[in-house]
């Protein structure tokens, strides 16, 4: 650390850039130690399992692209993670995204109650984790269960959801939208944020709610609206919890998702190289499709200051 | 909730609806408008809030109760012992109630430590190298858990701290990058001009971070700790995979298999525990969201 800056030096020998660069190791130093044993460290070494035929007992031997080959070649169960992965991630993604859209527009109006509302859309968002995964088995019941009481109310017979090949990963889905508050609330902090002159611009052009929406509303929060699609699409690829107390992956293959293959692989059959291998696969999934947003997103987002 | 519910109009068009008399069109219009608001979201909310109630409502019933079709809403009797006996007679839900406080805790004082220094540093301090190590943050944002899980636990089984608490404990107080990038852009929209004034008086980085900074970030703290409760409250996968003995075990993994053993004759003390088991995670944030609702609209950010 030579710095060549000709800053008056202080009396501990430091010039105050000098000394504002040590400051800025000291500071991230934690965060930089736990990179780098924890973060960055692992990356390399899972990259270097899934080249081998490690199981965590024996002896590992290196076979190259040997696990890659087998997942994308010989193994249906990983087709059938990835299939049921897309359905529920496409599901929960555009129902979360546009209900939470729906309900953040309705919310953001200056009326008596919203705020009652906001919360009480929210608070299921927050509740989350085992405790409600257990929650929803109980509504799902065939038998007595609450969803299948409402549909029985509006003469719909309820399908035995949970316990049913055909609307396991639907009821999943169903269960991930009670969470839209979070969505909803980044939602109307954007709504906020639109300029109340752009809508009597607006109105003194003559423009019927309708335009309003689509040509004020939408560009105007589509950087928002583009951030909830990325980070939930992230998430719903990550679906863990629910499918470990709720289905673990059935009836029969129904239910399983990317992230509990690749938990049983390691943890149940200590298939540690072929899990590592399906973890990379997904995070090339993952950044595939955030790449493929984000070069959608050039065609309907609409960021005001085309240099920021 | 102050930030949420600003106004949408401008004072000036406000002026003009509030001097307009109620039964002009316009005003007539609003409340048509209000009506079809109304409509389309108290069903849903209502819709949204029956889950929890029916998760109250069952963890007061009588067994006789609870497999009756069409259900039952109220429960009669009121069977409060549900909660103590659903606590106490099956598995030692206190052990684990201390076992999950005492981690939840040390972690959210390490990830506010660790984070903070982190965030001040990439939000305030010039560097080489500062914009490399910052895009290393973002990038471990996107990386999924699953990536490092594998390596982790063999590293820490390597260690000898399987069926301990330390691979829960220790990674926390060496930084999240998703409550660094928070806290640092809440740290970016501090105005230079204090800290520099704090600076050209002599104060070190560390005392300007402890005494002009953190004062001016309790919104994003508070966001830092109530994420980190629930995060650390809810997280199931890590006690799952490390933790065997029942002494040591937390209460996410320890609901689970209460009903694995116990659950489906059960349902009126699964929903109990379940609901004890939740109810922290209401409070906290019950308490915390005034501060913490501004903290993520001002940082654009869930969790």
């Amino acid at each position: 650390m030579s710095a060549t800056t000709a800053s008056p030096r202080r009396n501990n020998g430091f010039s105050l850039r000098q000394r504002e660069e040590i400051d800025f190791y000291l500071f991230i130093g934690l965060w930089l130690i736990g990179f780098i044993l924890f973060t960055g460290g692992p990356i390399l070494a899972s990259l270097l399992f899934s080249f081998t035929n490690w199981t965590g007992l024996t002896t590992q031997e290196w076979i190259g692209l040997e696990n890659y080959r087998q997942l994308l070649f010989d193994d249906k169960l990983f087709w059938i993670a990835t299939r049921n992965t897309f359905f529920y991630s496409f599901g929960s993604v555009i129902l979360g995204t546009l209900g939470a859209l729906f309900v953040a527009i309705l919310l953001n109006q200056k009326l008596p109650g919203t705020t009652l509302m906001r919360v009480l859309y929210y608070i299921p968002s927050i509740a989350s984790g085992v405790a409600v995964s257990i929650l929803w088995i109980w509504l799902f019941n065939p038998q007595v269960g609450l969803v299948n009481y409402l549909l029985s109310l509006v003469g719909i017979p309820g399908p035995p959801w949970l316990a049913s090949q055909q609307w396991a990963l639907p009821a999943l889905i169903i269960k991930s939208t009670w969470a839209i508050g979070a969505n909803m609330i980044i939602l109307l902090a954007g709504l906020q944020a639109v300029p109340a002159s752009l809508y009597e611009a607006a109105k003194i052009d003559g423009a019927h709610p309708w335009d309003e929406f689509f040509n004020v509303t939408i560009p105007m929060i589509s950087p928002v609206l583009f951030y909830v699609l990325v980070i939930s699409t992230i998430a719903s690829f990550q679906i863990l919890t629910d499918v470990l107390v709720m289905t673990q992956g059935g009836p029969g293959t129904a239910t399983l998702v990317y992230v509990f293959y690749i938990y049983q692989n390691a943890f149940q059959y200590l298939k540690m190289g072929y899990a590592s291998a399906l973890a990379w696969i997904l995070f090339a999934i993952i950044l595939a499709l955030t790449l493929l947003q984000l070069w959608g997103s050039k065609k309907w987002v609409y960021y005001e200051d085309p240099g920021a | 909730m102050d930030q949420v519910t600003t106004s949408s109009i401008s004072p000036v068009a406000e002026r003009v609806i509030r001097t307009a008399p109620w039964y002009k069109r316009r005003s007539t219009r609003r409340l048509a408008h209000a009506l079809l608001v109304y409509v389309l979201v108290v069903p849903g909310a209502i819709l949204f809030t029956i889950p929890l109630l029916w998760m109250l409502s069952t963890a007061l019933k009588d067994p006789k109760q609870i497999f009756v079709f069409p259900p039952q809403w109220l429960p009669n009797p009121v069977m409060w012992s549900n909660f103590p006996r659903g606590w106490n007679d099956f598995l030692p839900f206190n052990t684990f109630l201390v076992n999950s406080l005492i981690i939840t805790i040390s972690n959210i004082v390490g990830n506010l430590i660790s984070c903070s220094l982190a965030a001040f540093a990439f939000a305030r301090l010039r560097a080489r190298g500062k914009n490399f190590l910052f895009i290393l943050v973002l990038g471990t944002m996107l990386l999924p858990q699953e990536v490092t899980v594998i390596p982790q636990y063999v590293l820490f089984t390597r260690l000898g701290w399987n069926d301990s608490w330390l691979p829960l404990m220790v990674p926390p107080w060496f930084g999240w990058p998703f409550f660094i990038f928070l806290l640092r852009q809440f740290f970016m929209g501090i105005p230079r001009e204090l800290d520099e004034a704090a600076r050209l008086d002599g104060a070190s980085s560390w005392r300007i971070l402890w005494n002009v900074i953190l004062p001016l970030s309790k919104p994003a703290l508070a966001t830092v700790v109530i994420f980190g409760f629930i995060g650390n409250w809810n997280n199931f996968l890590y006690p799952l995979i490390y933790i065997r003995s029942m002494d040591k075990q937390v209460l996410a993994v320890a609901l689970n298999m209460f009903r694995g053993a116990y659950g489906n004759a059960n349902y009126q003390f699964m929903m109990a525990v379940s609901l004890l088991v939740l109810l922290p995670v209401l409070l906290v944030f019950f308490f915390g969201q005034r501060l913490f609702v501004r903290g993520i609209a001002l940082t654009g950010i869930k969790g």
